[in-house]
């Protein structure tokens, strides 16, 4: 019975390996350009090994370590909580963390900077207007009852579960960019906030904490707006956390099309001290 | 007053069902006779002298203009991002959509007979 299970573990790792593309060594292909200093774009091509469980990441700073030290990159956690090492990885944009090297088909990967984004240097881009985007979202619990000057009143909201399932998955975004560079209306409109700032906008919208729905509402409800979104949902498919922004975007426009009636009961506040 | 985008849209996804429907009705009368014998001159006037048939081709000239050249400002307005240019956008369109209803309903009346016989 035992030996059954091991040949049978046996087959499913071999067909696994059969589906990976092990290789030991990959040839990385570069963007390098300084943007600033007025370099024009080229692609250099380093050789690293590889090994099953390497990541692109992994890959990119064993050439910074022994290769080319000058290479640009941004990195941080190397387990996709962060999301500073979002890159275009063979044309699609991933995190290099996240990427395993024998997911990826080819004797070579092409890896460059994300799209929509200023570039800066090498594969480092500029997020500043990513995150203004996201700021005028206003991406904070509002509530006019909650007393967060006063700490002898500080206390918890109470949420159900169920409160907590409308918006738990948009929750889960770690603003890695992803999204915004795969969001063919950023492409072109600059003013548009993009998938990432309009989910988070549901996201606030839909908790029952926050009392400013409406305030919230006529945010989105702009020329540049919400109603940009050409419904691509291309954002959703590169999303690392499986966070759905297209979603998210749909169901805010139902609430401002009047097809779906945000009455959420507020969440009652529950003084700690009480609660003890 | 200004009229904020969801209305806009609201008005823009309206007209477009609007559409579907009245230009629906308008090919199924193209289809109860023989194609080229709708085509012909006697029965394209005959059309526009029925009354009811006459307000249906003012609602599609209505409900296309409207929905087409909205959707003309929203492709525009992704196109460059600066006030000058939305508010010109704006104003074309709205000019630009006015002038074809004004001269579709102008073709509509003067087929029709009324005010010229």
């Amino acid at each position: 019975m035992t030996e059954q299970m091991i040949e049978k573990i046996e087959r499913i790792e071999k067909k696994h390996e059969k589906k990976e593309n092990l290789r030991s060594s990959v040839v990385l292909k570069v963007y390098r350009a300084n943007r600033l200093a007025g370099e024009p774009g080229r692609y250099d091509s380093i050789e690293v090994p590889v090994q099953r469980w390497t990541t692109v990441l992994d890959a990119l700073l064993h050439a910074k370590s022994y290769k080319d030290p000058s290479i640009g990159i941004r990195y941080s956690c190397r387990m996709a909580s962060c999301g500073s090492c979002g890159m275009k990885i063979n044309g699609i944009p991933r995190l290099a963390c996240y990427t395993k090297v024998s997911e990826l088909e080819g004797s070579s990967i092409t890896v460059e900077p994300l799209a929509n984004f200023p570039h800066l240097r090498d594969l480092v881009t500029d997020f500043s207007q990513f995150f203004v985007h996201h700021r005028n979202m206003q991406p904070y619990v509002q509530n006019e009852h909650a007393d967060i000057k006063d700490r002898e009143k500080l206390s918890e909201f109470v949420q159900s579960p169920e409160d907590l399932d409308k918006f738990l998955q948009f929750s889960y975004c770690i603003k890695c960019g992803l999204c915004y560079s795969a969001c063919p209306t950023v492409a072109t409109d600059t003013k548009f906030p993009g998938p990432q700032a309009l989910s988070q906008e549901y996201r606030y919208f839909i908790d029952n904490r926050d009392t400013a729905s409406k305030e919230r509402m006529n945010i989105v409800d702009d020329k540049h707006g919400i109603w940009r979104c050409h419904f691509a949902g291309s954002c959703s498919s590169v999303c690392p956390k499986g966070v759905d922004p297209a979603l998210g975007i749909q169901l805010l426009r139902g609430h401002l099309l009047g097809f779906s009636k945000n009455e959420k009961k507020i969440a009652d506040l529950q003084e700690r001290l009480k609660k003890d | 007053m200004m009229i904020r985008e969801s209305q806009i849209m609201k008005i823009h996804y309206i007209t477009a069902i609007g559409a579907l429907f009245v230009v629906a009705v308008h090919i199924l009368m193209r289809l109860i006779m023989p194609y080229n014998m709708s085509l012909e001159y006697e029965n394209v006037i005959a059309n526009y002298h029925n009354i009811p048939y006459a307000i249906l081709l003012e609602s599609i000239l209505v409900l296309i203009a409207i929905h087409g050249f909205n959707g003309l400002r929203v492709i525009l307005l992704e196109l460059r991002q600066s006030k000058a240019w939305e508010d010109g956008v704006t104003v074309l369109t709205i000019a630009a959509m006015m002038g074809v209803i004004a001269y579709g309903t102008r073709t509509i009346i003067v087929a029709n007979g009324l005010g010229f016989e």
